[in-house]
């Protein structure tokens, strides 16, 4: 034997194996079980810090999961080479079942079997006198025709039938909910690569520029183009949030969050929006979504001689669902030393029986900041990337709060305090003093709103491939395909005999009743036709 | 009485709850009266076929016309002792081996079930008077609409299918999980929180539980197919009884007075593709909210996994039908495993699973 067809040999019969009903079966059971894994252990996607937790509690576990992709399943390469068989089954599977669908969409309806009483639904009936076996056929072929059956006659001596099918988009329907599912599969592929997706925090008041650097991170896709980001500007004007306060079983529940904003496209006129939680913004080419919110206590440092070092509104995260929230503040020029603080900020602030302190309530009714502070080498300079939402103490010298022994700096909206050793003055500033002196907080703090910002060119064709899916699910699974008999055979005495049967090609639970129905209609046409055929023959 | 007011009307939906409760356990017994009926109406046919195949070894070579009559109480007529190789028919309506007609226990049950079903349903609407919203945006209102929604297409599905024996399944179910929910998961009524505030919990979340409904049918049939399986094949192989066998042991000789195992697979398969249908557009629909809640529509969230996981196994289950060895048994398993990551999915997954959908409230 030849090499060369040896190889060929052993494709094709490789082919084969892939592209069966069998291998299939295997390859979505097994689809089904590697997608378990993802369940059980974080994953890098969806939930990045648990799976650094879990290195942390499973310090020997980890890295071997690690080394087995369990981090990032869905990503990994034997959870990859699952899909990638079955969709290559797939295709492997639906061409030729294309063609073959083609060629049965043009071929007449098979001959009638010679014995129809073994068939699915087989029933007789009488014709009428005086209609003859061809007249029968001919009605017969038209109430199948006008119930969307495909029909071909065949008629003999003494003998005429018609074979009826319809159901073909059973078929049709199948191929196509298989070709969709290639189509979804290849916009996920692929869809990703041609968008982006962007984190920004704005406070109240704050804009933003639609450009890469303005962006607190930004993850592009592989073949996105930073150039082409359309420099929109985005400003936060107000975001509003309710609370519960009748049902004291959800007290405190958040009820509403709304950001109202301004986008401005380049060039052109300002226009209002709104982003909700369930509504993102759709707005020049991107759509912006609403992820977070929280406050942005205003803090002022100044130093002994008076110059403001440090003023901002600064974004504290959120801890619990009363709004405890932490901040980090850090000034790293303008002062003898360089400062870092750890604020916690209490929206309403109340204190446990240790003398800990806590918020009772999310909303701004007892506004309290206190502060940490700590002096030493903030480690900006290193030219190491620093996150602004967290401080590394081991450098640095703790001045307040803690086992220093001296007392955290508390401050109410509007008031300031020393700094320790005559660094200088830290000040909370209240946006609205007037409203707070009355004993009304509500507006002493800036609240900030956490938006993702994301463009999807494939997201029309995601949707339509999955309304291809449906559809070809719905009539793939629901609509009949069937045949369906009607034999006319003469007698002895020239009366006729109808027979009617069918034949369910796939799960068809109507087709008994659908035979009989299909005879019944046929003898109601053949009585009505009556009157026409019947006129006396001189025997 | 004041039905404006929520806490009172959720007092009142939940004594209903209880009624309701209280009504499907005495259905339960109901339905299971029947059963044991059946099993001792089998045990005295088989007993008089012995007796009548000592006595006359050429009996019951005629066929019995009362066997195809069907709807009538058959069972106690002497004509049916017919071979029991022939009892088991191709035929798909009505072919139970031995037919056996509506005992009172049975009616009984099934209008018990009605009753039960009407109560719930009030429990269900007042809970969702109170909140003010659709009742389910929590575990405890989720499994008593999802349950009432199994029952629903129960019932709906008995008009055209004569499904009454697995009345014991179905409120036993629903009895189980309204019991858990009742003491696991209730919690007071709260207004929805605003990740939860869209049409899109309307839709996907009263699909997926149409589609549990569907699924735990599709379920139970499975489960009898198998078991009727074995029966036959016993049958088969001569022994007429299959003494020390599963349904001997759990005294499941009722199993000759439920339809073939092929019926059986039929009426499974049907009911588990719809299923699968609203599966898909509750996969799909999901997708959609999550995009707009999340910015993302797929993230592979643990919810996301497991729902993913329930529609390759059903998948499978299809295919399994159409596939050379796995007809019959095997994708009845298939039909199984499915229905168990249902439940898992809901019971497990939303309780101990660390992901976004934490809209449990507990
Ligand atoms: C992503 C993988 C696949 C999924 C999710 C899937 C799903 C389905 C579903 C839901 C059906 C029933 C719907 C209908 O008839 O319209 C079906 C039927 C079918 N599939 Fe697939 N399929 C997959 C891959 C394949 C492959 C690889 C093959 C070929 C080897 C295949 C061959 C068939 C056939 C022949 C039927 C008709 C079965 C019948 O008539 O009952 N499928 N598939």
């Amino acid at each position: 034997m030849q090499p060369k067809l040896g190889v060929t040999g052993w494709l094709r019969w490789f082919w084969r194996q892939l592209t069966s009903m069998r291998t299939a079966l295997f390859l979505l059971l097994m689809l089904a079980i590697a997608a378990i894994p993802g369940s059980l252990v974080p994953q890098r996607t969806s939930d990045p810090n648990g799976v650094t937790q879990y290195f942390v509690d499973h310090p020997d576990l980890a890295p071997v999961l690690d080394r087995v992709q369990a981090f990032d399943v869905y990503s990994s390469a034997w959870f990859s080479a699952i899909y990638l068989l079955l969709f290559i089954s797939l295709i492997g599977c639906v061409i030729p079942r294309t063609k073959h669908h083609f060629q049965a969409l043009r071929a007449k309806p098979p001959t009638t079997p010679a014995r129809l009483a073994r068939l699915s639904g087989f029933t007789t009936r009488d014709a009428p006198a005086q209609t003859d076996a061809a007249t029968a056929i001919t009605h017969a072929r038209t109430v199948l025709k006008s119930s969307g059956y495909r029909v071909a006659r065949f008629d003999s001596a003494g003998e005429s039938s018609v074979s009826a099918e319809r159901g073909y988009l059973r078929e049709t329907g199948n191929l196509l909910f298989h070709a969709a599912l290639v189509g979804v599969l290849i916009t996920v592929g692929f869809g990703g690569g041609y968008g982006f997706g962007g984190q920004r925090v704005l406070v109240e008041g704050q804009t933003f520029v639609n450009t890469l650097l303005a962006y607190d991170s930004f993850n592009p896709g592989r073949f996105f183009d930073d150039t082409t980001l359309d420099p929109y500007t985005l400003s936060l004007d107000d975001f509003a949030v309710s609370y519960e306060q009748q049902n004291l079983q959800a007290y405190g529940q958040p009820i509403d969050f709304t950001a109202d904003v301004t986008v401005t496209p380049k060039g052109d006129a300002a226009e209002p929006g709104v982003v909700k939680v369930n509504g993102p913004l759709r707005t020049n080419g991107t759509n912006i979504y609403l992820l977070g919110n929280g406050y942005a206590p205003t803090i002022t440092v100044t130093a002994p001689d008076g110059t403001v070092v440090f003023s901002d509104s600064v974004p504290f995260l959120p801890q619990d669902a009363n709004l405890t929230s932490l901040g980090i503040v850090k000034v790293p020029d303008g002062l003898s030393e360089q400062l870092g603080m750890i604020g916690f900020f209490y929206p309403t602030q109340d204190k446990m029986a240790s003398g800990a302190n806590f918020s009772s309530y999310p909303d701004l009714e007892y506004p309290l900041l206190t502060l940490n502070v700590y002096t030493g080498d903030l480690g900006l300079d290193d030219g190491v990337p620093t996150s602004v939402y967290a401080l590394t103490t081991d450098t640095l010298k703790q001045q307040t709060g803690g086992a220093t022994g001296v007392d955290s700096i508390e401050l109410k909206p509007g008031s300031s305090a020393e700094l320790p050793n005559g660094l200088g003055t830290v000040s909370f500033v209240d946006n609205d003093p007037a409203a707070s002196a009355a004993g009304d907080f509500s507006q002493s703090v800036p609240r900030f709103a956490s938006f993702d910002i994301h463009h999807d060119p494939t997201q029309v064709w995601l949707i339509s491939f999955s309304a291809l899916v449906l559809f070809g699910l719905f009539t793939g699974l629901l609509v009949p395909r069937r045949r369906v008999w009607v034999k006319a055979t003469t007698r002895g005495d020239g009366s006729v005999h109808l027979e009617y049967a069918g034949l369910a090609r796939g799960d068809d639970p109507a087709l008994e009743a659908a035979v009989t129905a299909m005879a019944d209609r046929h003898l109601k046409l053949l009585n009505t036709h009556q009157p026409v055929v019947a006129t006396p023959e001189p025997t | 009485m004041n039905l404006t007011d929520p806490a009172l009307l959720n007092t009142y939906s939940l004594y209903a709850l209880y009624s309701a409760m209280a009504v499907y356990a005495l259905a339960f017994i109901a339905f299971a009266v029947d059963l044991a009926r059946r099993s001792s109406a089998v045990d005295a046919i088989e007993a008089a076929d012995l007796v009548e195949a000592d006595a006359a070894p050429a009996a019951g070579a005629a066929p019995a016309g009362a066997a195809s009559a069907g709807s009538t109480r058959t069972l106690e007529r002497p004509a049916l002792k017919q071979p029991v190789l022939s009892r088991i028919s191709a035929r798909m309506d009505n072919d139970a081996a031995l037919p056996y007609g509506r005992s009172s226990s049975l009616r009984v049950g099934v209008a018990l079930t009605v009753l039960a079903w009407a109560v719930h349903l009030a429990a269900t609407i007042m809970r969702g008077f109170a909140a003010d919203r659709v009742p389910w945006a929590n575990m405890y209102e989720f499994a008593m609409t999802g349950t009432l929604l199994i029952m629903t297409v129960f019932l709906i599905v008995l008009i055209r299918s004569d499904l009454r024996f697995l009345g014991t399944f179905v409120t036993g179910l629903v009895l189980v999980l309204l019991g858990i929910a009742a003491l696991q998961f209730y919690v007071e009524v709260a207004p929805l929180p605003p990740a939860l505030q869209s049409a899109w919990l309307v839709i996907h979340v009263f699909v997926a539980s149409l589609a549990t409904g569907m699924f735990a049918l599709g379920f139970a049939l499975s489960t009898v197919q198998l078991l009727q399986f074995r029966r036959e094949n016993h049958v088969i192989e001569g022994t007429a009884a299959p003494r020390g066998a599963v349904a001997s042991a759990l005294r499941l000789h009722f199993l000759a007075t439920l339809p073939s195992s092929a019926t059986l697979e039929n009426l499974a398969y049907r009911i588990t593709i719809i299923g699968f249908i609203l599966w898909t557009f509750t996969l799909m629909a999901g997708s959609i909210w999550a995009e707009q809640a999340w910015g993302r529509y797929w993230g592979w969230d643990t919810k996301e996994v497991w729902t993913f996981i329930i529609w390759v196994i059903y998948a499978g289950y299809i295919h399994a039908r159409a596939t050379r060895g796995w007809r019959g048994s095997r994708s009845a398993w298939l039909a199984i495993i499915g229905f168990s990551a249902v439940m898992f999915n809901f019971g497990i997954v939303n309780v101990f699973f660390k992901g976004l959908h934490a809209y449990s409230g507990l």
